[in-house]
């Protein structure tokens, strides 16, 4: 039978609901097609194939109410004046044309919208609604409903942290480059008249109106670099940007000097053209992930609104005010804001995010759950017992440990800037001497010719150039670096730590294994009949696992189900007792074996059978990089939250020589991390996860690994889509290539610096010569950067 | 010959007056988005919400 595909979302139906010739796989789909199709917006299926988001068959309207509480309307409102209201949202599900289309017209769906704006790379929106005729509710109800849910949570909306920093390097990109080509074509007459030509009084127009011109470029476009330096040198430190300010200096006073004086025309557009490659490398270098945060902490992951219960009412409330004793209704799927007692049935809770346990823990009433859980099966009530800044894992947040600034390296072309300052001055001095014997005339045009040619200018624009590409090449293979900083550090790592749960393995990929007696074939069938009348997700896992090895069903005769806990049915012969491990022992049958984590424990006829296990499976190629890893010389380690089931097939897997722990706590992880360091190690750590967030802090390189970008993620240094860490060996390699392109690159410039050096050691620099010159390396520079950085990514293109 | 001095400045200004364009579209906050307007391009114009009303 063939399998549709649904029009809106493009997943196979596995029953199809059709409309006219149109099929969905489910109600959900079909609903946003009919909302569409009556509002007259069915371009967005033109504009690209299957655009929708997967409805998921179900659509909780409850979700939102919190979004009616005034004080949470006001932390998301960025403002509000008479009859409009303006707000963002981070919408991650935005992909694709259709998306921005759809969004930039809701105003069609809902008159109360009056503009809608998006950007796709920052993957947000902004709304302008009028608050009479459509709330707050209401529109995040829309925007869900379409399949674009808004990520809401408590970390105070990012939009408040916008940069605005970028809009000063434009300026001084945009006055630099003006001013430099401009400079550039008013000094061709200079340089290409001979004396038949006669220019006369017109060279002087020339002449000033260039030095007017250079003025925006010194004082505006290069104050950085004086800034820099200045504060650099305050430090008693030599940062790159001393000699490039001391070079720019020296070039514009000799000019001056030359210009006032009548000897000559200065060397205004070579200034002005390296001012504005630089600037142009720096903004190049700055590339920035918008749409990615590399400095969550803990308050981005939990909601904004919670419901409690008051006299038997649903309240909503603002998790900040959250107190003690209170009552919290949590529903599928919603989060536990705080450390709190179970009052009510049913609660099972996926720690995966927390702990990396691998699966949902039935937890029994009375006892504790943790903040940072995520319930799975249906509406729970707890009693809060700790406010939500000190439960368990937001107290990791406030260690002591992760008070300390992160390792702030200096840059490795630093050093190397001393090296050439030092040489440089040594130059100079041997040039000045040399002529104060010849030809004491030649001094000071030759000194400031030195100091003007050998401007490590070229360094700086080999190293922004080049790291920019590095980052982009980087992103191209999803391995997105917070900034150029970071591949400098990825360089001195000798040491690598993997987390187990969501990084070497895969959160959404399943499989099920069997531990216990053997069952025979009747025995399984009457297993996978009970299990086939249940609605629990793991239920319907041991039912996929069990229909590989048995095709028949029988009816049974006797079913109860016991929500959360268990199944006790009869079917046939046999009496199946089949849930979680509390749920057996209630019934008086106790396990033969060691039952720990999340399994389904099953017995037949009062004898304890076995138990399923649930495991994720492994990323594929995770074996072939660690491995990879291990063979080119990294320290590697392996600390997992999770009960050491899987220490065997990791041992099988990746070999005895890496250490291996489990049950890690945070803590546990961020000492170990510490420990390395002590001993003279660069630690970078591999994770996702609120577990692994004091480690990915304090090691020298945090990447935090993920497969929906959308999610939390903890504060990182860089961000691993899950799917590409099977290249991980080959990313890290391409990273530290980055030193070696730039050692290359500074080499050919050095060439140039030579012949440059020639001509200004015999003090015969002509403006011209400064002016061929200049434009010669810088371009040469940027093609060769670009060159060398595709030539050594052949092993992680695509 | 000396009317080259009088080409040159009204040159500079009018190619000025792009800079201070340039500048002014920067603070605007045009220059804050460069990807999305390229899918803009892509729909179509609102022709076909006149042809439905007609309907």
């Amino acid at each position: 039978m063939l399998q549709e595909t649904c029009y809106h979302c493009g997943l196979k139906c596995a029953t199809a609901i059709q409309i006219k010739e149109k099929y969905f796989c489910c109600d959900g789909c079909k609903m946003v097609y009919s909302l569409l199709d009556e509002n007259g917006l069915c371009q967005y299926y033109d504009l690209s194939a299957m655009p929708g988001v997967t409805a998921k068959g179900r659509f909780i309207a409850d979700k939102f109410n919190y979004l009616d509480n005034a004080a949470i309307q006001e932390q998301l409102i960025q403002f509000k004046l008479g009859d409009q209201v303006h707000i963002t949202f981070y919408l991650p599900q935005i992909h694709c044309v259709s998306c921005v289309w759809l969004l930039e017209n809701l105003s069609k769906i809902n008159p109360g919208i009056i503009h809608s704006q998006t950007h796709f790379e920052k993957k947000e929106i902004k709304i302008i609604y009028n608050p009479t005729l459509i709330s707050l509710k209401e529109l995040v109800q829309l925007l869900s409903f379409v399949g674009y849910e808004p990520v809401i949570h408590l970390g105070g909306n990012d939009w408040l942290k916008k940069k605005k920093v970028n809009k000063k390097q434009l300026y001084k990109i945009g006055i630099a480059g003006f001013c430099f080509s401009n400079i550039m074509m008013l000094s061709f007459p200079e340089y290409l008249s001979n004396d038949a030509l006669e220019l006369g009084s017109l060279r002087h127009f020339f002449i000033y109106i260039n030095l007017l011109l250079s003025l925006p470029v010194l004082l505006y476009s290069a104050s950085g670099f004086f800034i820099s330096a200045y504060t650099g040198l305050r430090q008693k430190w030599l940062n790159i940007d001393a000699p490039i300010a001391l070079a720019i200096a020296v070039t514009f006073s000799r000019s001056v000097y030359e210009i006032v004086s009548q000897t000559g025309a200065g060397y205004l557009d070579s200034m002005s053209g390296i001012v504005f490659f630089m600037l142009v490398g720096r903004w190049f270098q700055d590339k920035s992930y918008d749409s990615f945060a590399f400095d969550r902490d803990y308050n981005s992951f939990f909601p904004l609104g919670v419901t409690i219960l008051k006299e038997g009412k649903e309240v909503n409330k603002p998790l900040s005010d959250l107190l003690k004793s209170e009552i919290v209704l949590i529903r599928s799927d919603e989060m536990i804001p705080a450390d709190s007692t179970l009052l009510t049935d049913g609660a099972l809770i996926d720690y995966s995010f927390v702990t990396g346990e691998n699966a949902p823990i039935a937890v029994a009433v009375g006892q504790l759950v943790y903040a940072g859980g995520i319930q799975k099966g249906r509406a729970i009530q707890l009693e809060v017992v700790k406010p939500v800044g000190q439960s368990y894992i937001t107290e990791l947040w406030n260690s002591p440990i992760l008070k300390t600034e992160k390792n702030v390296e200096k840059s490795f072309v630093h050093p190397w800037s001393q090296y050439f300052t030092i040489v440089l001055l040594t130059i100079a001095i041997m040039t000045g001497s040399y002529w104060s014997v010849n030809d004491p005339h030649k001094i000071l045009p030759a000194v400031t010719a030195v100091l003007i040619v050998a401007c490590p200018c070229s360094l700086l624009l080999t190293v922004t150039f080049t790291y920019g590409n590095v980052l982009r090449w980087l992103g191209g293979r999803k391995l997105y670096c917070k900034n150029a900083a970071v591949i400098e550090a990825i360089h001195k790592i000798d040491t690598i730590v993997f987390d187990k749960t969501g990084t070497l393995t895969n959160h959404d990929d399943t499989h099920l294994e069997y531990r216990g007696a053997n069952l025979t074939y009747q025995e399984m069938i009457a297993v996978k009949s009970v299990t086939r009348e249940s609605l629990h997700p793991l239920s319907k896992m041991i039912t996929q696992f069990l229909m590989l090895q048995v095709a028949d069903i029988t009816s049974f005769q006797k079913i109860e189900n016991f929500i959360g806990k268990g199944t006790k049915a009869t079917c046939g012969n046999f009496e199946i007792v089949i849930g979680s491990v509390y749920f057996l022992k209630s019934m008086g049958i106790l396990p033969d074996q060691e039952v720990e984590g999340s399994v389904v424990c099953l017995a037949i006829n009062g004898i304890f059978k076995g138990v399923f296990k649930i495991n994720h499976t492994y990323r594929e190629g995770m074996q072939k990089m660690i491995l990879q890893l291990n063979n080119k010389g990294y320290h590697l380690h392996l600390l997992s939250g999770d009960h050491p089931t899987e220490k065997e097939n990791l041992l099988k897997l990746l070999g005895s020589s890496i250490p291996m722990l489990f049950e890690q706590s945070p803590e546990d992880k961020l000492h170990y991390i510490q420990a390395l360091q002590i001993k003279g190690h660069r630690v970078m750590m591999v994770g996702d996860g609120l577990n692994d967030a004091g480690a990915l802090q304090k090691s020298n390189v945090g990447v935090a690994v993920t497969d929906q970008t959308h999610l939390f993620t903890p504060a990182s240094d860089a961000i691993l889509e899950g799917s590409e860490i099977y290249l991980f060996s080959d990313l890290i390699d391409y990273a530290k290539k980055a030193k070696l392109i730039i050692i290359l690159i500074f080499i050919l410039s050095i060439i140039y610096n030579i012949i440059g050096m020639y001509f200004a050691t015999s003090a015969r620099l002509s403006p011209m010569v400064a002016a061929i010159l200049m434009p010669i390396s810088s371009i040469s520079i940027v093609a060769l950067s670009a060159l060398l950085s595709f030539a050594f990514s052949s092993k992680i293109r695509a | 010959m000396s009317v080259i001095v009088i080409l040159i400045i009204v040159s500079v200004l009018v190619a000025g007056g792009f800079l201070l364009a340039f500048l002014w579209s920067v603070k605007t906050g045009q220059m804050d988005d460069d990807y999305t307007p390229s899918i803009r391009i892509l729909f179509e114009d609102e022709i076909k919400d006149l042809k439905k009303e007609k309907i």
